[in-house]
């Protein structure tokens, strides 16, 4: 599922070369030689030590500082083709706003990135941008070291919210069209952002009470604190984006009843929230969760506050997650951080396959967390009160690829071993949300439940209804859902305007 | 915010709670339930649907203060307002011209039970009812009951009505004595079990609303999932109403009596700081 549009529009072309060509570039390219930018070391993102942070849910990234960033600023060449623009799925125009904090306008380069991106804070945290914009940086190529875009995007978003200068656009007349969009993860968020500022009357309809998706329920506290989050949402309200908690798409409403009731155009971005679990016999013991149930409880429910917050979670001391992905990561970290005295990843390849963004691997390790890689748990073992105990898992080897290009993992006979566990957590990945698939009659659903799309306008087999994000991909990244959204709002404002 | 129009005590320990809904009311059916936090920092609870108005735009809860969670909502009066309600979740119940329904309910089931069997009763069928209580004082809603109810009956251990047997015994009686073509049973947990292993030998369909613990309630988390059949089903999507002779009902005991030791901790943290709270 899904496609990577590693090309660049004819006008977001023209405006990069425009950009390129303005005086204040042409000057600032030429007071430093590309040879000496090449020279300067990329800068460190500063982070709270590894033994420290492990017991709290502080974040763990500190940010740049002004000197460093622009320090860091200094490093990007003002590439006359700048391949990194290629790397982002939104399209931002990353040498201008880089050249911006060169030049130290901090909050002109915040306005900036916001014309193509409304979620800055949020991409600048969790973009794997080692495998977007940065891979694709001219300085990578040359010397293995890219600017860091991503931190530099976090610094001057940051910096715009701690200063309170919070800019809002203005915004064109109303054109007194409805639009629907179901669902407020990274990809709704970003439609509703993009519609409003079009003038349009967006209405922003979210299951849970709290807004933002896997940002919200998903990603902890110490990698996206909720006030980053809190601070993006209100920048929509601010837009004039409605925001109805606790509407259930499919069950309050239908998308037909949406359309009845005035919604012209409708954005389907519900997301990838039903937990897979791997069919085991006693997966259903007291103690094994999926990672949705777990996080949810801990980050949406604040468990980690219990009993100040109502809502309890099982503080395992030998805590297990199964999976390699950026939602393992989370959850084993964030077993540790509720006091587990060991807490383990299991995975059934090897250490190179693994999905997880390569720092969060790092700051997992630097934490202390284990992992037993090319193991795979087989059955789950209970004492008394129905509570697993133990877990017996089986050695794997590698074999030939699969179709993801992995290397099959196939379990060696006569392997097995007992591991003791009191905790588990199933990491092993979400598919697409069933429920607005099977009450909306006459949209086209492909074969992995995800909502199908024309992945050049996002549109669905449904006229004026337009999908997005992890709906239609599966489990995938908040940028590539919020370049669908892109893509889609782009469409819904043509759509409204013919 | 969401209003409540109206708590008040039915019978010790056991409240009806009408909330202001109009989102939920619309589409909502019978068997269906909604899931609400008492305050910002509760948990998100599912409560089933015991009745509505929709002129009025509100909905009907009956709970059993067992928890925190209950305990915080029987502290709410008329204009409080409460965080979340969300609903209607669920399927609803099954509800077609099956011939003879019996609807066997117990405490929080009697009101849940309700709107099954008006709607049972609406569709054609001859419904009988059958309450269990320890005793006269702790049944509501008779009533309602006995209007809709071709028989009705109760299963309690006060002598005051002419029987002294707990629910198996009487439920044997009941289902000798009546064509019963199906059972719908609400309640807590044991009674649902109980219910679906009198039925079992007699090959009668019986369904059962289960209880699981919940999160999200929205078939995202897979905190209510159990064991029915073959597969692993989640109660807030698949459910709640399942075929009672397929539940694995040991694993439904002890999964919900897993934070049994949290919820007291939780109730004794509140009882200590509810004064400086309010
Ligand atoms: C723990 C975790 C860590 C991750 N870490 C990273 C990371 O570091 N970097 C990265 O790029 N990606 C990461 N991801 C993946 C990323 O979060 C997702 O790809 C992204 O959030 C998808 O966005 P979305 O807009 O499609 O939907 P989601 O974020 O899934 O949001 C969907 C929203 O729709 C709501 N909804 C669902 N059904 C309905 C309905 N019927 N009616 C109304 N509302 C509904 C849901 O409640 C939810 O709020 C992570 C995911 C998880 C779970
Ligand atoms: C689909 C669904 C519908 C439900 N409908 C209703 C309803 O209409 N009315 C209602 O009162 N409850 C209903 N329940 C159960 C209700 O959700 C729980 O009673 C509630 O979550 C308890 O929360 P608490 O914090 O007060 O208690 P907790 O602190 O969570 O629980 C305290 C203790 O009481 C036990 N307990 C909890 N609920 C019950 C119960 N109902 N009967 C006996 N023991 C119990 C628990 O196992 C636990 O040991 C429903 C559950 C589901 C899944
Ligand atoms: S949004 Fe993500 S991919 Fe785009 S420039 Fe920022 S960090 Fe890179
Ligand atoms: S490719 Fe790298 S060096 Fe070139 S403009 Fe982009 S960030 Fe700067
Ligand atoms: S309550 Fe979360 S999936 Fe049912």
């Amino acid at each position: 599922m899904g496609e990577d549009k590693k090309k660049l529009s004819p006008e977001l072309k023209e405006v990069l070369k425009k950009a390129f060509n303005e005086e204040w570039r042409k000057e600032l390219r030429k007071s430093i030689s590309a040879k000496e930018r090449m020279k300067l070391s990329r800068q460190n993102m500063p982070e709270r030590e590894p033994f420290e942070r492990n017991k709290d849910f502080e974040e763990v990234n500190l940010g740049l500082d002004q000197e460093k960033a622009v320090k860091e600023a200094q490093r990007c060449l003002d590439c006359a083709n700048p391949q990194c623009v290629m790397g982002c799925p939104v399209g931002i125009d990353i040498p201008s706003f880089i050249k911006l904090i060169e030049k130290r306008k901090f909050l002109e380069s915040a306005q900036k990135i916001k014309e193509t991106n409304a979620l800055p804070a949020v991409c600048g945290r969790v973009c794997p941008q080692e495998t977007q914009c940065e891979e694709l940086c001219n300085l990578n190529k040359a010397t293995g070291s890219p600017v860091a875009i991503g931190n530099l995007e976090r610094f001057v978003s940051d910096y715009e919210r701690e200063q309170g200068k919070v800019h809002i656009p203005k915004l064109p007349a109303s054109t007194g069209r409805k639009v629907a969009v179901i669902g407020s993860g990274p990809g709704g968020l970003t439609v509703a952002g993009e519609l409003a500022r079009k003038g349009h009357q967006v209405t922003v309809f979210e299951a849970l009470h709290v807004p933002g998706g896997v940002l919200a329920y998903g990603i902890p506290e110490f990698r996206l604190p909720n006030y980053i989050l809190d601070a993006e949402v209100s920048y929509l309200k601010n837009l004039g984006v409605e925001f109805r908690m606790n509407f259930v798409v499919g069950m309050i409403r239908s998308i037909q009843d949406l359309k009845k009731e005035g919604y012209e155009a409708i954005y389907i971005g519900t997301g990838a929230g039903l937990p897979n679990f791997m069919g085991l016999p006693g997966e259903n013991l007291i103690g094994i969760y999926s990672a949705n149930e777990y996080l949810t409880r801990v980050n949406l429910m604040r468990a980690d506050l219990f009993p100040e917050y109502d809502t309890p979670v099982f503080l395992g001391k030998k805590a297990v997650v199964l999976g390699g992905g950026n939602v393992a990561m989370d959850s084993v970290r964030t077993a540790q951080r509720l006091g587990a005295d060991e807490a383990t990843i299991v995975y059934r390849r090897s250490r190179k396959e693994m999905p997880a963004r390569v720092e969060e691997v790092h700051h997992a390790e630097q934490e202390g967390i284990q992992f037993h890689f090319l193991t795979n748990p087989v059955r789950y073992i209970s004492d008394e009160h129905n509570r697993v105990k133990a877990m017996e898992c089986i050695q794997m080897e590698l074999g030939e690829p699969d179709s993801s290009g992995r290397r099959r993992p196939i379990p060696i006979k006569g392997s097995e071993f007992i591991m003791e566990v009191d905790l588990v957590v199933v990491s092993i990945g979400n598919s697409p949300n069933p429920l607005i698939g099977k009450v909306t009659p006459g949209l086209e659903i492909g074969k992995w439940g995800n909502v199908e799309v024309h992945w050049d306008t996002m549109a669905t087999s449904l006229d004026g209804v337009y999908a997005g994000g992890d709906i239609v991909r599966g489990g995938a990244t908040v940028i590539l859902a919020m370049g669908d959204a892109r893509v889609a709002a782009r469409e819904m404002h043509q759509y409204l305007s013919s | 915010m969401v209003k409540i129009l109206n708590r008040k005590k039915l019978v010790p320990n056991i409240h009806m709670i009408e909330i202001s809904a109009p989102d939920v009311v619309e589409k909502c059916q019978p068997g269906q339930f909604v899931m609400l936090m008492p305050d910002k920092k509760g948990e998100r609870i599912p409560l089933s649907l015991a009745d509505w108005d929709k002129d009025k735009g509100s909905i009907t809860c009956v709970f059993m203060a067992v928890g925190t969670s209950t305990q915080k909502l029987t502290r709410l009066n008329q204009g409080d307002e409460i965080p979340v309600c969300v609903g209607p979740l669920g399927k609803p119940a099954e509800i077609d011209k099956f011939g003879t329904v019996l609807c066997a309910a117990g405490c929080y089931g009697i009101g849940a039970i309700y709107p099954i069997a008006r709607a049972l009763k609406k569709a054609g069928n001859t419904v009988m009812t059958l309450i269990d209580a320890k005793a006269k004082y702790l049944i509501y809603w008779e009533d309602r009951f006995k209007k809709i109810s071709e028989k009705y009956f109760v299963s309690a251990r006060d002598g005051f009505y002419d029987c002294k047997d707990y629910i198996p015994k009487v439920l044997k009686d009941v289902l000798e004595e009546n064509p019963i073509d199906r059972v719908v049973s609400i309640g807590c947990t044991y009674l649902m079990y109980t219910c679906s292993e009198a039925t079992k030998h007699l090959n009668i369909d019986t369904y059962v609303n289960l209880n699981p613990l919940m999160v999200d309630g929205t078939g995202m988390c897979g905190a209510c999932r159990l064991r029915v059949g073959k597969g692993t089903k989640f109660a807030c999507v698949d459910g709640p109403e399942f075929d009672g002779h397929e539940v694995d009902w040991n694993e439904l005991f002890y999964r919900r009596k897993s934070y049994f030791d949290d919820e007291i901790r939780s109730m004794c943290y509140w009882e200590r700081t509810k004064k400086q709270r309010k």
